[in-house]
């Protein structure tokens, strides 16, 4: 059965365990110095990196102030190259499409390209409980199924694993799903690698059925753009019959022109590499020349209210490159299980709490704690996220979250959470501060603002229309104000049920 | 030139030696030093934990206590950083364009010391004798949110008699962040453990920053381990003369 992540314990309780693990901190210490070292090397020899992190920003910015318009472009140019478009307004809605896409099917398993966002929706699961098994098919992602473990890294899911546990995990493990590892294996990556493929080369020659994500998606041709270091993503997507492609409508990129951009900003960020060995770009279906069905699941769970914030919004320029997480010092001694989720480290920290439509759970609202805001996240970035700002806003939000649920209801109280603002300063004890000293006569701008803010903080849930329309009543202008949020004048107050 | 002093709350609190060497330094340059005795905590605590309403108070307190003054100049670069972007951004985030405005011009006003002496006063060196092995730790407000990196090792390095020593990967956070010191306090240690291995490596008597919040951190899981190793603001080091260094 897949493990997914369900701890409620906050992170500074998660971390004591992780800081404890000497194995954990070795393989950590190692795997994160040595791709840091990499990624500086290759960036250093880039003279217009700087300029290079300005235009993805600037490209991610335009694509997000545009998406409800590429979201209808990319639509047409998928469907225009034969392919099939099913949108999603959260995982649950996701689950039910690929399930039922996959079913069609007849088939009983699928293979797997590695995706984030199938991991957020918590999709191997869910095709699990309709008896589908999803072979993950990406070399760290095979070693975390066959070893019943949680992915702890963006890029490299295994890094908390050395070779020796994985030749253990290889040796034990492989063997009951398919093809046994072969006798003698040492623990030799070339070894290693060499047991992986042909374990997997069996995989790929059957599947019937493929399910991937992709790194970005292209609105003015339809097409969908595949990175990959080792090749499963290639097999997987050129083999099988049916493929779907799961898909964050944060992905999308206006057009071909903005490869050349991200193509230089994503390798480099990732792995340390001037070029990664596999790209794969596919637009539509085509009869005789790869998969027949192409369905591309595109998912909101969440984008659109992070897509509302002023501030918090950056975080949907994210390319998944993880770059963040390999230099920041906490990432690299708790490790990614710490983070609770799929998305673990600096973008987990400010992506994670935004992605939740409804309350936040305890650990949510620990992880934007879970830095001492050193900045060495923002730096390494390549679409100039600024984490550390973000993070400090998030930290603002629990506070006014925490100050709103532990005032006493009064009957003004319940006349704010139906929507109407009254205007009222906080109960004098919050304006003394530490100063001691009562505030000024006439009250502070600020002082009114964050009383607002407190009512209006909750998130709010997509609960009616879909997904594109969505898109269009959160679309604000670019640095908008609190209180012109166009998009909630439409949307439910309370959280989802 | 007149100066306004900002010490700040850790520096008042805890380190009076090194406001102290700031004065004496920005004197025996030529300068006059005010203090105005109505400054508090600039508010980086409240803003940085999320308690806006707290922290601007503060902030328009700064702005208000500072308002009759073209040169500030602080010992922390992480209350400079503070002043010249926390507060501007905590402002807006809370729609209150005015006071941003008001805050990001007082920000223009405010330096930190060994900024304030290498890029407004031009001068590297300060006629300071120090000799001891010193290796200097860039805290991260310091390196990433001013940008000061060459500057105050220019300034140690034309001390008299210091020999500056490197630190391996001496831009990684020492885990002292503040709050984080306290909500994070395991992965903290963790982290200022690795950063005194490192400095101990280097052989240096004495551990110098621009930021003591950071030197308590380090000092503190120094002193635990016996280490003999000294800590000291960089303002210190720059205002010891011959015959009168105190480590």
């Amino acid at each position: 059965m897949s493990k997914v992540f369900d701890t409620e314990l906050p992170f500074p309780t998660l971390a004591k365990t992780a800081l404890a693990d000497a194995q954990l901190r070795a393989n950590l210490a190692h795997a994160t110095t040595t791709i840091r070292d990499k990624r500086l090397k290759v960036v250093g020899e880039l003279d217009d990196w700087e300029q290079l992190r300005s235009a993805g920003a600037a490209i991610k910015d335009y694509s997000l102030d545009h998406l409800d318009e590429l979201c209808v472009e990319l639509e047409r140019n998928v469907i225009a190259h034969g392919g099939i478009v099913h949108w999603a307004r959260d995982a649950k809605e996701a689950n039910e499409i690929v399930v039922s896409l996959v079913q069609a099917t007849g088939v009983d398993s699928v293979v797997k390209v590695k995706s984030m966002a199938t991991a957020e929706i918590e999709l191997n699961v869910a095709l699990e409980q309709h008896g589908i098994t999803a072979y993950e098919t990406d070399l760290a992602e095979l070693i975390v199924q066959l070893g019943d473990d949680l992915p702890s890294h963006i890029l490299v899911p295994a890094i908390h694993k050395n070779r020796s546990q994985i030749r253990q995990i290889f040796i034990d493990e492989m063997g009951k799903s398919g093809l046994a590892a072969p006798e003698g294996l040492t623990n030799d990556p070339a070894a290693l690698a060499a047991a992986a493929r042909a374990h997997l080369r069996q995989r790929f020659l059957s599947a019937k059925v493929a399910i991937s994500g992709a790194n970005f998606v292209i609105a003015d041709t339809g097409s969908l753009v595949v990175v990959e270091s080792e090749g499963n993503g290639r097999m997987c997507l050129t083999l099988p019959e049916t493929l779907i492609s799961v898909v964050g409508i944060e992905k999308i990129l206006p057009n071909w022109q903005s490869l050349e951009v991200f193509m230089q900003l994503l390798p480099r960020s990732s792995t340390g590499e001037r070029m990664n060995p596999y790209t794969s770009i596919f637009t539509g279906a085509t009869t005789g020349n790869g998969p027949s069905n192409f369905h591309l699941v595109l998912i909101d769970n969440g984008r659109s209210s992070a897509l509302a914030e002023d501030t918090g919004r950056d975080v949907l320029r994210c390319i998944r490159c993880s770059a963040c997480l390999n230099v920041c010092p906490v990432y690299e001694r708790t490790g990614g299980h710490t983070y609770g989720n799929p998305y673990p480290g600096p973008i987990g920290a400010v992506l994670v709490p935004q992605l939740r439509r409804g309350e936040r759970t305890p650990l949510e609202n620990s992880l934007p704690y879970a830095s001492s805001l050193c900045g060495a996240c923002y730096v390494a970035c390549p679409v100039k996220i600024d984490i550390p700002k973000i993070l400090v806003r998030l930290r603002s939000e629990v506070v006014d979250a925490t100050r709103a649920s532990a005032r006493p209801r009064t009957p003004r109280d319940e006349s704010r959470r139906e929507g109407l603002f009254v205007s009222s300063a906080l109960p004098t004890r919050h304006c003394h501060g530490w100063a001691g000293r009562a505030p000024a006569a006439a009250e502070p701008a600020f002082l009114t603002a964050a009383a607002q803010q407190v009512e209006r903080g909750s998130r709010c849930a997509t609960s009616a229309g879909d997904v594109i329309s969505h898109v269009v009543r959160s679309d604000t202008p670019r640095r908008c104000r609190p209180g012109t949020r166009a998009g909630h004048s439409t949307c439910t107050a309370d959280p989802p049920p | 030139m007149r100066v306004a002093l900002f010490i700040t709350c850790v520096n008042d609190g805890l380190f009076p030696n090194t406001p102290q060497a700031v004065v004496e330094v920005l004197e025996r340059l030529g300068h006059q030093v005010v203090f105005p005795t109505q400054q508090t905590c600039c508010g980086q605590m409240h803003l940085n934990a999320g308690y806006r309403q707290e922290g601007l108070h503060l902030a328009q307190r700064f702005r208000d206590v500072f308002n009759d003054y073209d040169v500030i100049v602080s010992p922390s670069a992480s209350c400079v950083g503070t002043v010249r972007d926390l507060y501007a951004t905590s402002a807006r985030s809370l729609g209150d364009e005015v006071l941003a405005d008001d805050l990001e011009e007082v920000g223009r006003r405010t330096y930190e010391f060994s900024e304030f002496l290498t890029d407004v006063l031009h001068v590297t060196d300060v006629g300071a004798s120090f000799h001891h092995t010193v290796a200097y730790h860039p805290t991260c407000h310091s390196l990433r949110v001013l940008g000061l990196d060459e500057a105050p090792k220019e300034l140690l390095r034309h001390v008299e008699g210091l020999t500056l020593v490197e630190i391996a990967h001496e831009d990684e956070c020492c885990g002292f962040g503040g709050m984080f010191s306290i909500k994070n306090s395991d992965t903290s240690v963790a982290m200022g453990q690795d950063k005194l291995a490192h400095v101990r490596a280097t052989g240096a008597d004495v551990l110098c920053a621009l930021d003591n919040s950071c030197l308590t951190h380090i000092g503190g899981l120094a002193s635990r381990a016996r280490s003999g190793l000294a800590m000291m603001h960089v303002a210190e080091i720059l205002a010891s003369r011959e015959g009168a260094s105190h480590v």
